[in-house]
C-alpha cells in the first residue's frame, strides 16, 4: 500500500502534540534542575568530599553511565514496586531522568572542578576561607562556566532520552506521535512532525542555556 | 508460584544478550564505513559534499534515536517496502553511529597540525594520498580512545530497539518479565548484563587515553 504524504490530517491532533510539548518541556526543565543539583553534590563528593563515601559515588556513577536508559526507567517503573516503591509514570520517569542526568552530570563538573588552578585554593586559603566557602565562592561557578557547552550537550542527550519515557505512558512528544499513528495510521507524518518538534526543542533550549549563561555568568573569566 | 527458576531467568537473558552483541557489531562496523565516507566529504574541497555531510550529522545528531528507528521501521514500511524490526533497526543504528563517529573523527583530523597537510600538498599528493599517508595514520592514534568510548553508547543504544520489537536484551527482559511477574530480578539481572559489556569497554578506553597520551608527549 504506497501512499503519499498527507500533513493536513495532523491538524486535528495539534493539541495532542501540545500536550506533547508540555510534558516534555516540563520533564527536561525539572529533570534539568534536579539532575544540575545531583551531579553538581556528586562532583563535590567525589572531588572534596567525604572519603568514605566517594567509593560509592563512583559506583553510582559507573552503573549509571555503563547501562542503558530504558532498562534504568523499567528497574524503577516495574522493578522497585516489587520491593515496595510504587511510582506514577511521571514521577518515576523524573526520577530515572534525575538519576541518569545525575551521574553524566557528576563526571562532566568534575572535569571543571579538576581544572581550577592551584592557585585560586591557595589565594582563597589565604583568605581563611573553609574548604565549602572556597567550593560555593571561588571553585563551582568558574567550573561550571568552564564545562557549560558540555552540560548543554548532555541536557539535549537527557531530553532526547526523555522519548523513552513515553514506554511508560509518560504522555510526551512521543506517546502523542504513536496515539495519533494508531489512530490515523500516518506513522510517516506524525513521527516526521514529532521529529521535527524535538529538533526545534532542541534548539530551543540550546539557546535557552547559552542565555542562562549570560546571567550567570555575567563576567568573563580572567584565569583560564 | 513461577516454574522459572532464576538460572531459568539468567540462562534466557543471555540467550537474548548474543542479539544485543550481534546489533551492536553490525552499528559499529557500519557505522564506521559510513563515518569514513562522511570524514572524507565533510573534509574534501568540494562545498556540496561538506554542506550534504553537515546536513546529514545534525540531522542526526539532532533528533532522537527513537523517532529515527520509528522512521524506518513504519515510514519505509508505508513506501510499500516490508521491513523486519532487525533491519529497520540495523540500518537507523548504523547511520545514528555513522553521525556521531564521523563528528569525532573529524575532531581527530582537525587535530593534526595544518603543517602536515601543506607538507604533503607540496609533495604534490593529492587529497586522497595526503589522507591515506599522512594525515590518517596520525589521526588514527588519537582516535582510539574516543572511539572506543563511543561504542558504550553504541551497546546502550541497541536498547531502544527493543521499542519496535526486535528481541534483544531488553526486549528479552520485558517478555520474561511478563511471564514470571518478577521485574526486580529480571531488569536488575539485564542491567548487569549490559554493565558487564560497558564497563571494560568504557574502561579500556580511559586506560588508552592515559598511555596513548604518554606515547604522545614523549614525542
Amino acid at each position: 500500500m504506497a501512499v503519499g504524504l498527507d500533513f493536513g490530517a495532523l491538524a486535528d491532533y495539534a493539541p495532542v502534540f501540545a500536550k506533547g510539548v508540555a510534558v516534555t518541556c516540563e520533564l527536561t526543565l525539572v529533570v534539568g534542575g534536579l539532575g544540575l543539583a545531583l551531579g553538581i553534590l556528586c562532583a563535590w563528593v567525589r572531588t572534596q568530599g567525604p572519603r568514605v563515601i566517594r567509593p560509592f559515588v563512583s559506583i553510582y556513577v559507573e552503573l549509571i553511565r555503563n547501562t542503558p536508559f530504558l532498562i534504568q526507567l523499567f528497574f524503577i517503573f516495574f522493578g522497585l514496586p516489587a520491593v515496595g516503591v510504587s511510582l506514577g509514570e511521571m514521577e518515576a520517569a523524573i526520577l530515572a531522568m534525575v538519576v541518569n542526568l545525575g551521574a553524566y552530570a557528576c563526571e562532566i563538573i568534575r572535569a571543571g572542578i579538576e581544572a581550577t588552578p592551584r592557585g585560586q585554593y591557595e589565594a582563597s586559603a589565604s583568605l581563611a576561607m573553609s574548604r565549602l566557602q572556597t567550593f560555593r565562592y571561588v571553585v563551582l561557578r568558574p567550573a561550571l562556566q568552564r564545562i557549560w557547552p558540555a552540560l548543554t550537550s548532555q541536557l539535549v542527550i537527557v531530553m532526547f532520552g526523555s522519548a523513552v519515557c513515553s514506554q511508560i505512558a509518560v504522555e510526551d512528544i512521543t506517546f502523542a506521535a504513536n496515539f495519533i499513528q494508531s489512530r490515523n495510521f500516518r506513522a510517516f507524518e506524525a513521527y516526521i512532525a514529532a521529529t521535527l518538534l524535538y529538533l526545534a526543542l532542541a534548539l530551543l533550549l540550546r539557546q535557552g542555556m547559552r542565555m542562562l549563561a549570560l546571567v550567570l555568568f555575567p563576567r568573563r573569566r580572567a584565569v583560564r | 508460584m513461577s516454574p522459572f527458576t532464576t538460572w531459568d531467568i539468567v540462562r534466557n537473558l543471555l540467550l537474548a544478550t548474543q542479539w544485543t552483541v550481534l546489533l551492536s557489531l553490525i552499528a559499529f562496523a557500519g557505522g564506521a564505513v559510513v563515518a569514513l565516507a562522511a570524514l572524507l566529504a565533510r573534509t574534501s574541497r568540494n562545498r556540496w559534499a561538506r554542506r550534504g555531510t553537515v546536513f546529514y550529522i545534525e540531522l542526526f545528531q539532532g533528533t532522537p534515536l527513537l523517532m529515527q528507528l520509528f522512521l524506518f521501521f513504519f515510514g519505509l514500511s508505508l513506501l510499500g517496502l516490508n521491513v523486519p524490526p532487525w533491519l529497520a533497526a540495523a540500518v537507523a543504528l548504523i547511520l545514528w553511529t555513522g553521525a556521531f563517529l564521523a563528528e569525532i573523527w573529524r575532531g581527530c583530523v582537525e587535530a593534526i597540525p595544518r603543517g602536515q597537510w601543506e607538507a604533503s600538498a607540496s609533495l604534490a599528493q593529492s587529497y586522497f594520498e595526503q589522507m591515506r599517508y599522512v594525515i590518517l595514520p596520525q589521526a588514527l592514534r588519537i582516535a582510539v580512545p574516543p572511539t572506543v568510548g563511543f561504542s558504550v553508547q553504541v551497546v546502550k543504544a541497541t536498547a531502544l530497539t527493543s521499542i519496535i520489537g526486535f528481541v534483544e536484551l531488553s526486549k528479552a527482559s520485558t517478555m520474561i518479565t511478563n511471564a514470571t511477574f518478577q521485574p526486580f530480578v529480571v531488569y536488575g539481572f539485564a542491567a548487569l548484563i549490559y554493565f558487564a559489556l560497558c564497563w571494560p569497554l568504557s574502561k579500556s578506553s580511559q586506560l588508552l587515553e592515559r598511555k596513548l597520551n604518554v606515547a604522545h608527549r614523549r614525542h
